[in-house]
């Protein structure tokens, strides 16, 4: 692991630490709203300073490192799982299974953009919470299931695997014990890199008004509704701006060390 | 050359399967909508009479798709009186559908529009290349160096970093601050720099690492130490020589990029107001709940997605004859 990504374990370590002593931490009710200290400057009181509405920006950005966490963590559980379980049926089985699951159904996934595919299903469904966890996750699986296929094709033809078949092991046997714990580790920087795409995508949707609807402290949405005041109190932007950007280098950080470390070939370089 | 037919036929195949399931899947979406789009855009005190009105202007009163189910007739084969065939039909003809709320052509309000988001999605490559080449040249020409760490972390600042995090940013020094550009519009031909840069922002970090990598790997071959033996210049060797073989990958992140910049320009209409195809679905589509609109608007991006990476594969084999011959 480089340097970096120790930074990036830190950072990453103090917004979980955030979004679960969020309580304890806020210092104020993050949706109270009080007029009379509107765009109040960062100060011993409000030490991020208040926003439009005269809500405190810190203990809003603590409570939305939860919301942020919780659609990242689901979404790189929900769809590593899916696309783990299709890439290696798609790479264990070949043939026409994996001509209609990679060379098709893979194909048409990644047809679409993918924000573009999350907006779409976002648009119909209308939005919320749980709509837009299900929409990254329409997107995000086929991402692990690409890189699951690849690595199933290369292990399935290991020996220890042909010993397993030699011994009379059952496919499934074969595929859950043998094959996919020595082929899960390149999904570990899928992983990492996903947690950022995740948190990346949330932002972005609730920016664009089809995330979490207010008054929920999304950054994203807190990015939003700053975009009119900013030009007059950057503060307002900048706090929300930097938890964003810090929080996906992070992941992207542990992500890219992750991958230099797994990769013997770039180590050493 | 059969096999180059052959494999030019798979392609041409698989493209148009993969259109037909994203126009499939798009029809289709409309029937997501949580209630009937008419209850929806008429509103809560529209009549039971203007509700089937708006349903049999836009055919919505006719059957999903070929096959449907009620519980008074159970499965009914519809025969090629529904939506689905409707839209198809449609389409062939270049007809997207009527909006909702305007009761203007889909596709017309599109084309008033699309000029715009490619216009501003080549401006974003151009910056993109701009900054990535001589960036990825002296990060790869200067391996684990003090330039090549600077070179890597911008690269990952400008991935890390979100568009409506960039943007507001540049608008905030260069037009609240110091003044050089409009905040927001398209009226000035200058007008596109803060966009193209917030855009091409992301791209450039991508291609900074890519070029890095191709200079780093092309710089160890055999034909780098030959064009050195001959006496010619570093400059020569790396811009003649070196990038010529190493911009190949690049190109193809360049065509497979294009739809995400497509994408990712509905962000960057939004934060600069820039009159695109975003903008207008995100104004006119989705917060107007005009369904068809929207239909429309993610078709046509998904169509140019997947024209822009199959044209990239086919340049792709021609530019690397490694691939041509396997």
């Amino acid at each position: 692991m480089n340097r970096l990504s120790y930074i990036g374990i830190a950072i990453a370590a103090a917004v979980v630490l955030a979004a679960i002593f969020a309580p304890f931490l806020a210092t104020h009710d993050v949706t109270a709203q009080d007029l009379a200290i509107r765009f109040a400057p960062p100060s011993a009181e409000h030490w991020f300073g208040t926003d439009a509405l005269g809500r405190d920006i810190y203990s809003r950005l603590i409570f939305g490192a939860r919301i942020s966490l919780e659609v990242g963590i689901t979404v790189v559980v929900v769809s590593g799982t899916i696309g783990i379980l299709i890439g290696s049926i798609a790479g264990y089985y070949g043939g026409w299974i994996d001509k209609v699951l990679s060379g098709y159904l893979f194909n048409v996934f990644l047809a679409f953009p993918g924000l573009l595919l999350a907006i779409a299903l976002v648009a119909f469904l209308g939005a919320g919470l749980g709509k837009l966890i299900l929409a990254l996750c329409i997107i995000g699986w086929v991402g692990y299931a690409r890189v699951m296929r690849g690595q199933v094709l290369k292990v399935r033809e290991y020996d220890f695997v042909q010993a397993a078949k030699a011994l009379g092991a059952g496919n499934m046997r074969i595929l859950f014990t043998h094959i996919m714990p020595n082929a899960i580790q390149p999904l570990i920087v899928q992983a990492s890199l996903g947690m950022a795409g995740a948190v990346l995508s949330e932002a972005s949707l609730s920016f664009l008004g089809l995330g979490i609807p207010p008054p929920a402290p999304s950054w994203g949405t807190m990015i939003e509704e700053a975009r009119q005041y900013f030009a007059a109190t950057p503060h307002v932007l900048f706090f929300p701006g930097a938890a964003i950007a810090l929080t996906v280098l992070a992941f992207n950080f542990i992500g890219d060390g992750l991958r230099e470390y797994l990769d013997p070939k770039q180590r050493t370089r | 050359m059969k096999y180059k037919l052959l494999n030019f036929a798979r392609r041409l195949g698989l493209m148009l399967l993969v259109i037909w399931t994203v126009v499939s899947a798009v029809t289709l979406l409309i029937e997501l909508v949580p209630g009937s789009p008419a209850a929806t855009i008429l509103g809560e005190t529209a009549t039971a009479e203007q509700i089937d009105n708006f349903n049999q202007k836009h055919g919505l009163d006719r059957p999903a798709f070929f096959i449907s189910y009620t519980d008074e007739h159970g499965l009914a084969w519809n025969g090629t009186n529904n939506r689905y065939y409707d839209y198809w039909a449609g389409l062939l003809r270049g007809d997207l559908g009527t909006s909702f709320r305007t009761d203007r052509p889909v596709l017309d309000m599109i084309l008033e529009r699309y000029p715009a988001t490619i216009k501003l999605a080549l401006a974003a490559m151009l910056v993109a290349v701009g900054i990535a080449i001589p960036l990825g040249v002296l990060a790869g020409r200067n391996k684990n160096g003090i330039l090549d760490n600077i070179a890597s972390f911008i690269a990952l600042l400008g991935i890390s970093l979100p568009t409506f995090v960039i943007g507001p940013f540049l608008v905030y020094v260069f037009a609240v601050k110091l003044g050089w550009f409009a905040p927001t519009g398209s009226l000035y031909p200058e007008d596109i720099v803060l966009p193209a840069i917030t855009l091409g922002a992301a791209l450039s970090a991508i291609l900074t690492r890519m070029v890095r990598s191709s200079v780093i790997e092309e710089l160890g071959e055999d034909y780098v130490r030959t064009a050195r033996a001959k006496g010619l210049s570093e400059r020569t060797v790396v811009y003649k020589h070196v990038l010529k073989n190493g911009l190949i990958p690049v190109v193809t992140i360049l065509g497979l990029q294009l739809g995400v910049l497509l994408a990712g320009a509905i962000i960057t209409e939004k934060i600069f107001s820039w009159q695109g195809l975003g903008l207008l679905l995100l104004e006119d589509g989705i917060a107007k709940r005009d369904y068809r609109l929207v239909q429309g608007c993610v078709l046509v991006i998904s169509v140019t997605y997947i024209l822009a990476n199959t044209l990239t594969d086919l340049v792709y084999r021609r530019l690397d004859p490694r691939i041509r011959l396997s």
